[in-house]
């Protein structure tokens, strides 16, 4: 992808992200991802119904790529099985952590398939991942 | 200020993270390696001529600590670091000594290694913490100390100098205060002795703690000095070989004298030995000298950094060469990765104070803490990079 485009995706992301405010609903699954990173504290809320991810929102304070990565799969999993879900995940964790993995199952969430080259970013770009997986276990 | 003495230097690096640990000076890095290479033996029980030399080096390391923070050498305990000196403290006497509604006064701007061993007292037998406030500029005034004391109040817990805002507290009128109302000083040294001349008795200071990597020493290796009397009423929280100088099948035993009874098992004596020339080393720079030169640095930054329009400064005023600062809209951890791209070291996030976000109103923060070898050159390059972020998304996406 082109470094340029990449940029602009996450920096679109990052600076307009996609359900970031949390709402006052008991119909959500939450979780803090503090336990994750010490620095960036976000807040992720996911709702679903009939096997289906209905919706899933998040807030708090977080980097460029955290932010961005949780905008960006949010888009991704929303309207999503629980089982495609799952898959999508698996296959974005293995892109991250420089594993085989299905480039057509991750949509715009490619843009970080760079960001091995970057170790101390890892992390950032898979704290959503492992948020929403925590969401996902508790089902 | 020396920075010859330090190989990490040798890259082209600006090492703005001192308040996290120090770099090593090459004495230091030498003396660990000639214990390794030259007189390996544990100490206390060698008769040979390795262990000779590495059990002076040992004991001899005790008459420097003392020497170096006016105390006596049979006051001065090896720990693994400041955390564990504090959680001595704690559990080891203030566990024997407190009782059920005691109230501990400490404040936001603590470590964190300051703060939950003292929360989890409260859950083991009830004392009460209280947080001194802190003024407009999140110092801790004289003030504030006299109005949060209580009859009940047995201890103040305070940092010397506070790791994000940089605050130098005025421990010696501070100490006067804990004498007059038989109150348990205790001062958490980690970011104040590396930097300053700490004086132990002169302070009236009962408890002091402070960690070897922070002062160019090596890591896993920290001091606890007590006052003898005090010492001789904690109980240790580690037993074992060492530590002891009898035990019987029918349970009996003794525990040797303070200090050594705290020392439970071979201690971290290649450490142990780094520490004792990191002190010797930053002695014979001085520590006036030291400080002198980290506050000129501050100045010099403060003023360069004031004049970018976007850049927030928390804490321009303290007293030490510690600068919490943020850019405007941008998260602390990508501005330090910003200025990983031109080597330019620094801490972003809570620094393990998380209370301190309902003080000054933010979470996070990236920190340049400064030391003597750093340069007014260090900070240009600081400065220079910091002048140009306004295109920080192109550097670190």
């Amino acid at each position: 992808m082109d470094n340029n485009l990449r940029r602009e995706i996450i920096l679109d992301n990052y600076q307009d992200p996609m359900n970031r405010g949390l709402i006052d609903s008991a119909d959500y699954l939450k979780v803090n991802t503090n336990s994750e990173s010490c620095i960036d504290n976000l807040d992720f809320m996911m709702k679903v119904e009939d096997n289906t991810i209905k919706d899933i929102r998040f807030d708090g304070e977080a980097c460029a790529i955290s932010t961005s990565a949780s905008s960006i799969m949010i888009r991704s999993l929303i309207g999503k099985s629980v089982e495609d879900a799952k898959v999508i995940l698996n296959n974005y964790k293995a892109m991250i952590n420089e594993e085989d993995f299905n480039r057509d199952l991750l949509g715009e969430l490619v843009v970080y398939d760079e960001i091995c080259k970057q170790p101390n970013r890892k992390n950032c770009a898979l704290l959503p991942s492992k948020a929403i997986d925590k969401m996902l276990g508790e089902l | 200020m020396n920075r010859e003495d330090f190989p990490m230097l040798n890259q082209d690096i600006v090492y703005f993270d001192n308040g996290a640990t120090t770099l090593k000076p090459k004495c230091v890095i030498d003396s660990m390696m000639k214990y390794m290479s030259e007189h390996t033996s544990n100490i206390h029980r060698g008769d040979y001529d390795a262990a000779v030399i590495t059990n002076k080096l040992y004991d001899d390391t005790r008459g420097v600590v003392a020497k170096f923070v006016n105390c006596s050498p049979r006051e001065v305990v090896f720990t693994s670091g400041t955390t564990m000196s504090i959680n001595q403290i704690v559990f080891g006497f203030m566990k024997n000594q407190l009782k059920a509604g005691d109230e501990v006064l400490l404040t936001r701007s603590e470590h964190a290694s300051n703060v939950l061993p003292w929360i989890r007292l409260s859950e083991e037998i009830g004392i009460t913490i209280k947080y001194m406030e802190l003024n407009e500029e999140f110092e801790l005034t004289l003030d504030s100390v006299k109005k949060s004391i209580t009859e009940k109040t047995k201890v103040i817990s305070i940092a010397h100098v506070t790791n994000v805002i940089g605050e130098v507290r005025d421990v010696k009128a501070i100490g006067e205060i804990c004498k007059e109302k038989n109150i348990y000083f205790c001062v958490d040294g980690a970011q104040s002795v590396p930097h300053l001349r700490e004086n132990f008795k002169e302070n009236n200071i009962d408890f002091l703690s402070f960690s070897g990597h922070k002062m160019c020493g090596p890591t896993g290796v920290g001091v606890l000095i007590g006052k003898y009397e005090l010492l001789n009423k904690m109980s240790p929280l580690c037993y074992g070989g060492g530590m002891n100088n009898f035990f019987e099948a029918d349970s009996t035993y003794e525990l040797k004298d303070v200090p050594i009874k705290f020392e439970a098992g071979t201690p971290p004596i290649a450490e142990v030995i780094g520490l004792r020339e990191a002190i010797l080393y930053l002695e014979s720079i001085g520590m006036e000298r030291i400080h002198e030169h980290e506050m000129n640095l501050k100045k010099y930054l403060v003023e360069k950094l004031e004049k970018i329009n976007n850049i927030t400064l928390y804490n321009k005023n303290s007293n030490s060469g510690i600068l919490a600062f943020n850019i405007k809209d941008v998260f602390a951890q990508d501005t330090s990765i910003y200025l990983n791209n031109y080597k330019v070291f620094v801490r972003a996030g809570n620094h393990c104070a998380k209370m301190l976000k309902d003080e000054i109103g933010i979470r996070n923060t990236v920190r340049v803490s400064m030391y003597f070898y750093n340069s007014f050159e260090d900070i240009d390059r600081l400065v220079e990079v910091l002048e140009k972020s306004e295109d920080i998304f192109k550097v670190v996406l």
